[in-house]
């Protein structure tokens, strides 16, 4: 105990069956003090499941969920420094903002003026001071939301828990909600635990992401790692976007794999994983759009591309205007079809649907992946 | 122009028989009564109008108590109901699985097959001194003579409970249904017990399905006839049963009439404290249940 430093939230091997189905299949994960820890996973993949069992409204099949290093799972729920925001939020309706946010302080056994002491203390902090009297049908999504964090943070948990959260406001909102959720876990500097299936949402907030899958964690690692250095296949195709091949491979070296995909295309590529593959085995190939530069065919010769390279020739098939997020798609001459990020400047030297063009990446941008 | 017309028009048809309804079966009768109730008779076929009738309820004690006991019975009754009620609509509207609710709500209705008359006598048949209570309890040999069940105050609440339970657990199913799960457990998971998330957030939540139940159960107990009288017998001293005699066996319609609408106030003002005390309205009972 005294060697190890105390983790805020620790899952040992944490199973849990539904009847036949593995809804969380030994998922063990550490998430250090402080940080924002995002759980991402498409949907039934056992999100909800992992945060009930870690809010003590779930008992583990097996597994051990330690908080600040002690054992919970003996512990009934009311009884645990873990709040939740659900994703409907759950204020009570029949009480106004103030009685909502004073309820886990009675609960407690606060006395009257430290309850109305805490309760403007919070308010201030989501800088809402002038809602106490309010009810709660006079809020707006934003502001409920607000709320549904005070009323958990005013009894200072040891883990926040937010199970997809912003899931029932517009995108608008949305997007300045990610900004204030990031403030507002900086200002209160307790462990956050995010769950969510939107990429961009996990991505943007959190220090660390775990990326799960049929109940199992794939990997877990910063935003950054799991982009750029994905462990698995499905982890490449599940964080940010991917041009997606399957192919066998012709020839391999070390990490440096020659692939021919499906279509005929042969391609150099970086294997990802210990274990080479043997010529012929199948693979599955992600390059990410914005590593494919795209150049005009002009009368200038391909003979310069080095063995690092892969090329393509291939002809506009339509152009993706997104303002500085905008892409073209390629028809190359297998007929498949390729997207890369293009910089649309809105002159004549455009790119155009119908324009023949070289499509140019490193083989180090290109992950190849045993299947 | 045209469409305002064919809404007004609509407008007219739809309401002309809630109209007619109300003042044809409602209206009509009650003014009716509270006239009849404002005569008294002073010679054979010679009227005169004034309060009599209702002084004559107040000089006589027995009519007065009769209408409290009633009145404090039909508190009980609902107070029971509303206490035995409250966990099966819960275990109905939230613990049971989705294809046990249904059989469970039809288990509930079942009685309503049955006329009042016909479960009365079923209870009579259960309770009476030959009955099959009795005789089971002096063949297991736990009495060693026949006990007379029938006739005493605790069988005739139990037989209202038991007839008026119904719309008690309706109402109550209906709103607890609308109730969010999530709304109990993060009652829980903000460090609630179980019992301040029933007082603090179940039942606020179900207060209205609880007050309409409530005032049905309450209303339709104070104004039953049927059941006090056939498990009370003639001492159950129940207030329908004075207005019936005074009605029937007196033929003395002038103060039946004074004495049924002093039942109506009397339920009527009890149901208005019973709002005030738990600081519902009537509106927004009927809106949320
Ligand atoms: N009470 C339950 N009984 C049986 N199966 C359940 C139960 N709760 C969840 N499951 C199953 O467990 C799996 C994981 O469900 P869970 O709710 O954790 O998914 P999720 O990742 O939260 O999905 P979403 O993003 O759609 O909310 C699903 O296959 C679901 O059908
Ligand atoms: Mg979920």
């Amino acid at each position: 105990m005294t060697s190890s430093p105390v983790h805020d939230l620790e899952c040992i091997d944490v199973s849990k069956k539904f009847g036949s189905v593995r809804a969380v299949d030994n998922v063990s994960f550490t998430i250090p003090s402080g940080s924002f820890f995002s759980i991402l996973g498409p949907s039934g993949c056992g999100k909800t499941t992992l945060m009930r069992m870690i809010a003590g409204f779930e008992d583990p099949s097996n597994g051990d969920i330690k908080i600040k290093g002690k054992s919970v799972v003996e512990t009934p729920p009311n009884k645990r420094n873990v709040k939740m925001v659900f994703q409907h939020l759950a204020l009570f309706p029949m009480m106004n903002v103030y009685e909502n946010i004073a309820y886990g302080l009675r609960c407690n056994g606060a006395s009257k003026s430290e309850i109305e002491h805490r309760v403007r203390d919070v308010l201030d902090r989501i800088a809402l001071p002038d809602v106490a009297h309010r009810e709660i049908h006079q809020l707006s999504g934003g502001q409920k939301q607000r709320i549904a964090i005070a009323r958990c943070m005013v009894l200072d948990p040891d883990v926040l828990l937010l199970d997809e959260p912003l899931g029932a406001l517009d995108l608008k909102l949305r997007e300045a909600m990610k900004i204030e959720l990031k403030l507002l876990q900086h200002q209160f500097n307790t462990t956050f635990i995010y769950i969510t299936h939107d990429q961009s949402e996990a991505l943007v907030m959190s220090d660390h992401v775990a990326i799960m899958n049929e109940g199992q964690f794939e990997q877990i690692g910063t935003p950054q790692q799991l982009y750029h250095a994905p462990n698995t296949a499905f982890v490449a195709g599940f964080v940010g976007d991917s041009n997606r091949w399957s192919g066998t491979v012709a020839q391999a070296q070390g990490s440096d794999v020659k692939v021919e995909t499906t279509a005929g295309l042969p391609l150099n590529c970086t294997l990802i994983g210990n274990n080479v593959p043997l010529v012929g085995e199948g693979v599955e190939i992600f390059v990410r759009p914005e590593f494919i530069t795209v150049q005009r065919q002009l009368a200038k010769t391909d003979g310069d591309i080095d063995a690092g390279h892969n090329q393509l020739e291939g002809v506009i098939d339509s152009l993706l205007f997104n303002g500085a997020n905008s892409r073209v798609l390629v028809r190359s001459q297998t007929n498949q079809l390729i997207e890369a990020d293009v910089t649309l400047t809105g002159g004549t030297d455009d790119l155009k649907p119908g324009d023949a063009v070289h499509l140019i990446w490193h083989a180090q941008q290109t992950m190849c992946f045993r299947t | 122009m045209l469409q305002k017309d064919i809404k007004r028009l609509s407008l007219i048809m739809l309401f002309t028989p809630f109209a007619l309804w109300i003042a044809l079966l409602i209206i009509i009768p009650h003014l009716g009564m509270v006239v009849l109730s404002l005569r008294e008779k002073v010679a054979p076929r010679v009227y005169e109008y004034g309060l009599g009738n209702y002084v004559d309820f107040m000089n006589e004690p027995i009519y007065w108590n009769t209408l409290l006991r009633t009145g404090s019975m039909s508190l009980l009754v609902t107070a029971l109901a509303l206490i035995i009620g409250f966990p099966i609509a819960y275990y109905i509207a939230k613990i049971a699985g989705y294809r046990t609710r249904g059989a469970l709500f039809l288990l509930c209705l079942i009685p309503l097959w049955v006329s009042d008359l016909i479960r009365a006598f079923g209870w009579i048949l259960l309770l009476r001194e030959t009955g099959v209570v009795s005789s089971v309890l002096q063949w297991s040999g736990l009495i060693g003579e026949p006990i007379e069940f029938l006739y005493n105050d605790i069988t005739v609440i139990v037989g209202l409970v038991y007839t008026v339970i119904l719309f008690m657990i309706v109402p109550l199913v209906s709103t607890l249904d609308g109730m969010d799960e999530s709304m109990v457990e993060a009652g829980y998971n903000l460090g609630g017990s179980g019992f301040t998330v029933l007082r603090r957030i179940i039942v606020p939540y179900a207060m209205p399905g609880i007050v309409s139940g409530c005032i049905v159960v309450f209303m339709l107990t104070a104004g039953s006839y049927l059941t006090p009288i056939l498990l009370g017998g003639k001492n159950s001293s129940w207030f329908t049963e004075q207005i019936y005699e005074q009605f029937i066996t007196r033929f003395n319609w002038e103060s039946g009439a004074a004495f049924g609408f002093l039942l109506l106030a009397f339920t009527s003002l009890v149901v208005w404290l019973g709002l005030r005390l738990t600081g519902q309205t009537l509106a927004n009972t009927v809106a949320k249940s």
